[in-house]
């Protein structure tokens, strides 16, 4: 009641600056002369050689020639490193030295998602299911960032992050349940294959809206900010996703208002068909970073280990200094865009192979292993069968399982069922008991 | 950048409005320099609307008189102290806001608590469900319902959408998007839009309007309480014209119910926002005028909107006009007259009548003929009842 009342005060101040104001302006010629005059002495007083511009918008210098600020886009931001194509550690004082059993997991993680894309894409591609997107080429980007996280910070992602979820231990029976759509689905069959999103993972679900989730994210990280939990907010997205509105609000936002959030873009040099320089003409995304007022590193994609060390420095700064970073991951789409999508239409089987064969994020960890005999052709034949029989059970299950019964089509649009849509979905289920026939009804639970 | 320099204009104009509706075009006179103290023959045209106060509530506790936005500023300020997590932000929100409605709060509860944003609306409403997905609410202030636009897609394909697509694991129930709305005499195409209609084809949102002080902050705290994502027009021509005694304390409208303000028995008439005040004055002119007993209904809430009260009232009284500023085709009228034609249907003694803008931008000198004033909607009421 108090706070009413002083409010009430404050508007009354107010009303009284506006009045005055008001009276001012009928001296107004008066008062612009007064102004000049003051303006003139202000200027003689000056030295203009030493005179610092005062402009609110900006911390610079005056410069007393015309230049305009050239764009670097031939010599760009370095891709970091930390091991060559071959495996071998470039820089000893870079190495994460991580120990056998984490780089056994990143390998075995990155592989298994691999197992599952390539039945999943056969899947589709035999009508089993009606999507898929592959991580293929992109699979580092995903391990090497998960693991430098904590298992409570946020994931905001794009559609091709498969492989945090996997890292974070999300089952592969909830993969197949979610893009079979079928009972198990924790999204209730609601959304296209490949939209997961799980909450015991911290993993917010996925939508098809590009870019949508970069200011959605920053929110989620000043949210963060205010409980003091020391959990930061990582957000995926492609180079093209970058393009969206949405992307220049999102790092807008997190620098202004001081966000703990990492920014990971996979530029895997398409968007869809569309390259890279039919995108954006000035140094990819990272470039864009120092402009927002936000650190940026570019790394090498294909590298786990420089991934993992760009992100986990991110994470240690970002939660420490509440600021937004900005990591752009080089990368190589691989795979075709999606299953609705022949990238052979738009770009060389050559320049696909040389991804493939020579520059791939799993072979070269593979080296890495190889030569510290952590893994031989054994292991890796073994592996290979085990991870099939996993990927392959958890394929059958789920599409054994049914899909759920219709009425879940009217829960969750609010909060609670509306009188509207209890009518509306009566209306459904006596509609289905006259036409039954003409209805799937025996694929879903009743 | 043409639109933030009205906007600056316009909100300015909005606050050396006097509290008094009646005064309105006075005080704007005494200020505006581009004519001062000249020409009696470009006075302003008189408002479109009388408002009618409501009684003094007696259920929620101690009162205190305070016009619209004082009661919206009341509402955030009890959310704040009783909830933590509570945030308020949008385009300068921090001095008070271009409208009045934060003043106080910034110091009071704290800068991380109440900030501005950068310029960007689709900024805003997506920071808003980020802050409501991680649990905290989020009162985000859209600074006309005219720029809501650039958030749609934030809006339809994200806040609506969240829960459902999520299987409820993930929500933003938590957001509120608060934004001056309607005609406010002179704001012209773009800061005086009526947009609910865009959004009531959008299931998962609430879409409320307040026709008053009362409702304003009792609808406001709802929505916020409210475990949807709820969007908050506020009409903006009522900021400072409508003055009630308003409850201090907390307390709740409930959302999607519909208010009967006037009984009546040979008509129904629908509105909200300041409409309801218009066809309150309407429902007086066809008592005095024709004879006619108009019961008046404030819908309240556009989406979920309230069939049964419409429909109750329909069924008894037999003619139905609906009445809003936006355009007539595919406004909220429309849907309102299906609905009530598919239930109503043998009640009906009169086509259902709609009084609505006309399907034109909303224009600057020529504001006084577009808007749906008493005249044209007292007109529709004369041949409803002769029909």
């Amino acid at each position: 009641m108090a706070a009413v009342r002083n409010m009430q005060r404050l508007w009354g101040i107010g009303v009284s600056a506006i009045r005055q104001q008001a009276a001012l302006k009928t001296s107004r010629v008066l008062q612009q002369r007064a102004f000049r005059l003051n303006g003139a002495q202000c200027q003689q007083s000056f030295d203009s050689s030493l005179e610092k511009p005062q402009f609110p918008g900006a911390s610079a210098e005056f410069i007393d020639h015309l230049e305009f600020i050239q764009p670097n886009v031939i010599s760009g931001i370095p891709v970091y490193r930390v091991m060559d194509r071959r495996g071998q550690i470039i820089n000893p004082s870079e190495d994460p030295q991580l120990s056998k059993d984490t780089v056994l997991n990143f390998y075995q993680k990155m592989t298994l998602l691999n197992t599952m894309d390539r039945i999943l894409y056969e899947s589709q591609r035999q009508g089993r299911i009606s999507f898929y997107m592959t991580n293929y080429g992109e699979e580092g980007t995903h391990i090497g960032s998960a693991a430098a996280l904590d298992s409570t910070d946020l994931v905001f992602g794009q559609y091709r992050e498969a492989g945090v979820l996997m890292y974070r231990g999300f089952p592969l029976d909830l993969f197949m349940a979610q893009c079979y759509g079928n009972a198990d689905d924790l999204g209730k069959g609601r959304l296209m294959p490949v939209h997961y999103g799980s909450r015991d993972h911290y993993f917010v679900t996925i939508s098809s809206p590009l870019a949508t989730q970069l200011p959605q994210a920053a929110g989620a990280a000043y949210a963060i900010k205010r409980e003091n939990s020391n959990r930061v907010v990582i957000c995926y997205f492609g180079e093209g996703a970058a393009s969206e509105g949405d992307a220049h609000a999102g790092f807008n936002f997190s620098a202004t208002l001081e966000c703990p959030i990492i920014f990971f873009c996979r530029n895997n040099g398409y968007a869809i068909s569309t390259p890279t320089h039919e995108q954006y003409r000035g140094d990819g995304i990272a470039a864009r970073g120092p402009g927002y007022g936000m650190l940026s590193i570019r790394v090498d994609g294909n590298d786990v280990f420089a991934v993992y060390n760009a992100t986990k420095e991110a994470r240690r700064r970002a939660v420490a200094e509440n600021q937004p970073f900005l990591i752009e991951a080089m990368t190589y789409r691989i795979g075709h865009h999606s299953t609705s999508d022949d990238s052979s239409a738009y770009r060389s089987v050559d320049e696909v192979n040389y991804w493939d064969k020579q520059d791939h994020p799993i072979s070269r960890l593979r080296h890495y292993m190889t030569a510290r005999s952590w893994w031989g052709e054994d292991e890796e034949r073994t592996w290979r069968k085990q991870s099939r029989k996993l990927v392959m059970e958890a394929l059958e299950k789920a599409e054994r399982r049914l899909k759920p019964k219709p009425e879940l089509m009217f829960t969750d649009v609010y909060k609670d069922v509306t009188p509207d849509l209890e009518k509306q979905k009566d209306s459904m289920v006596r509609h289905l008991q006259q036409y039954k026939e003409h209805y799937p009804l025996d694929q879903h639970e009743q | 950048m043409a639109a933030r320099l009205l906007l600056r204009s316009a909100a300015v104009k909005a606050a050396v409005t006097d509290v008094h509706g009646s005064n309105a075009g006075v005080s704007f006179l005494r200020l505006s320099p581009s004519c001062s103290l000249r020409l009696k023959t470009q006075k302003r045209h008189a408002a479109h609307f009388t408002f009618y106060p409501d009684p003094v509530p007696t259920q929620y506790g101690p009162t205190t008189k305070m016009n619209l936005f004082q009661s919206i500023t009341s509402a955030l300020d009890n959310t704040m102290a009783s909830d933590p997590t509570a945030v308020i932000f949008g385009e300068d929100v921090a001095f008070g806001g271009v409208f009045r409605c934060t003043v106080g709060l910034r110091d009071k509860y704290g800068k991380d608590r109440v900030f501005n944003t950068p310029l960007c609306e689709q900024g805003i409403v997506g920071f808003g469900i980020g802050v409501a997905v991680a649990g905290a609410k989020a009162i985000a202030e859209i600074q006309f319902a005219d720029y809501i636009f650039p958030a749609f897609d934030q809006i339809v394909n994200e806040a609506a959408k969240y829960r459902y697509r999520s299987g409820n694991h993930y929500d933003c129930g938590n957001l509120t998007i608060r934004a001056p709305s309607g005609c406010v005499g002179h704001g012209s195409l773009y800061h005086s839009q009526s947009p609910e209609a865009f959004f009531a084809h959008c299931a998962g949102l609430r879409v409320v309007v307040p026709r008053g002080p009362i409702q304003a902050k009792g609808l406001l705290l709802s929505c916020i309480a409210d475990e949807n994502p709820c969007i908050f027009f506020e009409p903006k021509i009522l900021y400072r014209a409508a003055v009630d005694q308003v409850p201090t304390d907390t307390y709740l409208l409930p959302l999607s119910q519909a208010e009967v303000v006037q009984e009546g028995s040979d008509l129904t008439m629908v509105a909200w926002g300041t409409q309801v005040h218009v066809l309150r004055e309407v429902a007086d002119m066809a008592q005095d005028k024709l004879g006619v007993s108009c019961e008046v209904i404030d819908l309240q809430t556009i989406l979920p909107w309230d069939k049964e009260t419409i429909c109750k009232s329909v069924v008894k009284t037999g003619r139905l006009l609906i009445s809003h500023e936006a355009p007539v085709t595919s406004g909220f009228a429309a849907e309102i007259t299906t609905t009530v034609q598919e239930e109503c249907f043998l009640n009906l003694e009169a086509p259902i009548s709609r009084v609505c803008g006309y399907d034109t931008p909303f224009p600057h000198t020529l504001e006084p003929f577009y808007i749906p004033d008493k005249w044209k909607c007292f007109d529709a009421v004369k041949r409803m009842i002769n029909y």
